[in-house]
């Protein structure tokens, strides 16, 4: 049955993020935010940060989209609160070759229970939902970096 | 479906591919149609037999090509109703053909405070050319408004267009709504104030006779990719004394009557808008393409597709949690069906079909404005052809309920 193949994208654990997700909230006082779009469904996804000492010590988000969006923004958010920003460029370039189907050393410990997002690698289409939250996030930092 | 409409499927080998594991159901016509063997064999024996520059050669292969790539001019002149091949233009395709005409004619001929006319149903691309045409000469741009199932609002066209409307430019069929916009009655209105017809003929010429000349319009633009034929190939027709007003937007070879050293006269319409070698394969395998649809009919096309749409638009209705944008009467609409399930992201939704074999698109279909005025960020879309069958449609709606169950019932 055709459905079970879908099953190897939408694992459990991704349905839960979309359908309950994490840091689905505008933060309060937020030190960046970036807002991008998907261009090939319009969808918007807000990411924000507070960031101190070099560390992103909250990170929320807002907006709609698909379950692979909604859910990696969900985890995304979850995996690099505490963590440096060092760290999260690391992350966020390992995660970026994870789904177009590289190598990634250590990727579970990287990207802790994102790392179950590799999936989307045999999802060519659905790459860019998942990298969104991902992207925002990068430039986020980087807005923080020049702004030092 | 008579034979001829039946023995059509053996002329698509694309169709038979299989896709992740089921054989393809492709329903994404309304973005790109496929090709039939008689579409790529003319190309095939184009470039094995007849390849030559076309215009430019007194030998054998120059005179076989530019007679054939010419003889497409007469085919499309004949298939749209208009009066003389001169007013048929090769384009790229149908965003060059409104774009050539935003930049060309509508620099010449609008000034500021004139005004621009579109719809809320609008492609990008007859919207934004006119969004930079308004920039760039202070004229305003200006949307008719939809009725509630989808329909260009008369009532409401009446009141936008007015003597300051120089140009009404439409879809003549909806690429998200699949409604069929009144062409002849909006041109009447654009006429009685002195504006001119641009008509967006994409989504139209493919499924349904078109008769420029009836219809009354002054420019008419689609691609030959939505209609059987290759990419890159398009037309835009226009009245020739319009055509005349109009500067060629691409200097170069071929589109020259005499080259001085500071200054070049260029050929009549369509020549001098031609710019360059052309894509003569392109343009003959458009040839193939009309052939093709005329040897079937496009009566019986747009018969095939309305009843296909006659038989699944209940079943697609009757699933709850499905919302249909666009007419609810299948005689005021295309094969085009867009519409959204409660709770399923399109984009999920159309990663289910896909994994049953079905393509469809998802997205918003280049159409942001409709998609707002819709309230919508997104929605599916499923577009049938002449090659498309009640088993397509019976494939589309058992993978919608799957992709229901597995994303709402959590069963997998």
């Amino acid at each position: 049955m055709a459905l079970s193949k879908l099953s190897n994208l939408y694992r459990q654990v991704i349905m839960d993020h979309a359908k309950h997700p994490h840091n689905n909230h505008e933060l309060d006082r937020a030190d960046h935010e970036v807002e991008l779009r998907n261009p090939t469904c319009g969808d918007v996804l807000t990411i924000q940060l507070k960031i101190a000492d070099k560390t992103v010590i909250d990170a929320a988000y807002t907006g709609t989209g698909c379950t692979i969006s909604q859910a990696s923004a969900s985890m995304m958010t979850d995996q690099i609160k505490g963590k440096t920003i060092a760290e999260v460029e690391q992350m966020v370039l390992g995660f970026s070759d994870m789904v177009m189907g590289k190598d990634v050393p250590d990727q579970t410990k990287l990207l802790g229970e994102a790392s179950i997002l590799q999936s989307v690698a045999q999802f060519p289409a659905r790459i860019k939902c998942a990298t969104l939250a991902w992207k925002a996030a990068y430039q986020a930092i980087e807005e923080s970096e020049s702004n030092d | 479906m008579d034979n001829k409409m039946n023995n059509l499927l053996n002329d698509f080998p694309i169709l038979q591919e299989i896709v992740n594991d089921e054989k393809l159901v492709y329903l994404d016509n309304a973005a790109t149609t496929q090709k039939p063997r008689q579409v790529l064999d003319a190309i095939r024996n184009y470039y094995e037999h007849d390849n030559a520059n076309v215009h430019r050669g007194v030998h054998t292969l120059a005179q076989r090509a530019t007679e054939q790539f010419e003889g497409v001019r007469q085919k499309v002149a004949d298939f749209i109703g208009a009066n003389n091949p001169q007013e048929v233009v090769y384009t790229k395709g149908t965003t060059e053909a409104l774009n050539w005409i935003a930049a060309s004619y509508g620099r010449t001929h609008l000034h500021a405070g004139d005004e621009i006319v579109v719809s809320y149903m609008e492609h990008h691309s007859n919207l934004v050319p006119w969004q930079q045409l308004a920039l760039q000469t202070g004229a305003k741009l200006k949307y008719i408004g939809l009725t509630v199932d989808g329909q260009l609002d008369l009532k409401n066209a009446q009141q936008v267009i007015t003597d300051k409307t120089a140009i009404v430019s439409l879809c003549h069929a909806s690429n998200v709504l699949g409604v069929i916009n009144p062409i002849k009655q909006v041109t009447r209105l654009a006429h009685q104030h002195g504006a001119i017809m641009v008509v967006d003929g994409a989504q139209a010429v493919p499924h349904m006779p078109v008769d420029v000349k009836e219809l009354d319009v002054d420019f008419y633009a689609f691609s030959g990719h939505k209609m059987l034929g290759p990419t890159g190939c398009g037309i835009l027709w226009g009245k020739k004394e319009l055509l005349n007003e109009m500067p060629p937007l691409e200097f170069g070879g071929e589109m020259i009557s005499n080259v001085g050293l500071y200054q070049t006269d260029f050929k009549a319409p369509p020549y001098k808008f031609e710019g360059g070698t052309q894509n003569i394969a392109g343009v003959i395998g458009l040839g193939a393409a009309i052939d093709y649809l005329n040897e079937i009919g496009l009566d019986k096309i747009m018969k095939h597709e309305r009843r296909l749409v006659e038989y699944v638009l209940p079943q697609l209705t009757a699933i709850q949690g499905i919302e249909i944008y666009g007419p609810k009467d299948p005689r005021q609409r295309t094969g085009v069906l867009s519409f959204n399930l409660t709770g399923v992201h399109p984009h999920d939704l159309a990663s289910a079909l896909d994994m049953d074999g079905v393509a469809v698109r998802a997205g918003h279909h280049c159409a942001q404005p409709l998609m707002k005025y819709l309230g919508v960020s997104a929605t599916a879309r499923a577009s049938f052809y002449l090659y498309n069958t009640q088993t397509d449609a019976d494939l589309l709606i058992r993978a919608v309920l799957d992709a229901k169950e597995f994303f709402l019932n959590g069963s997998f």
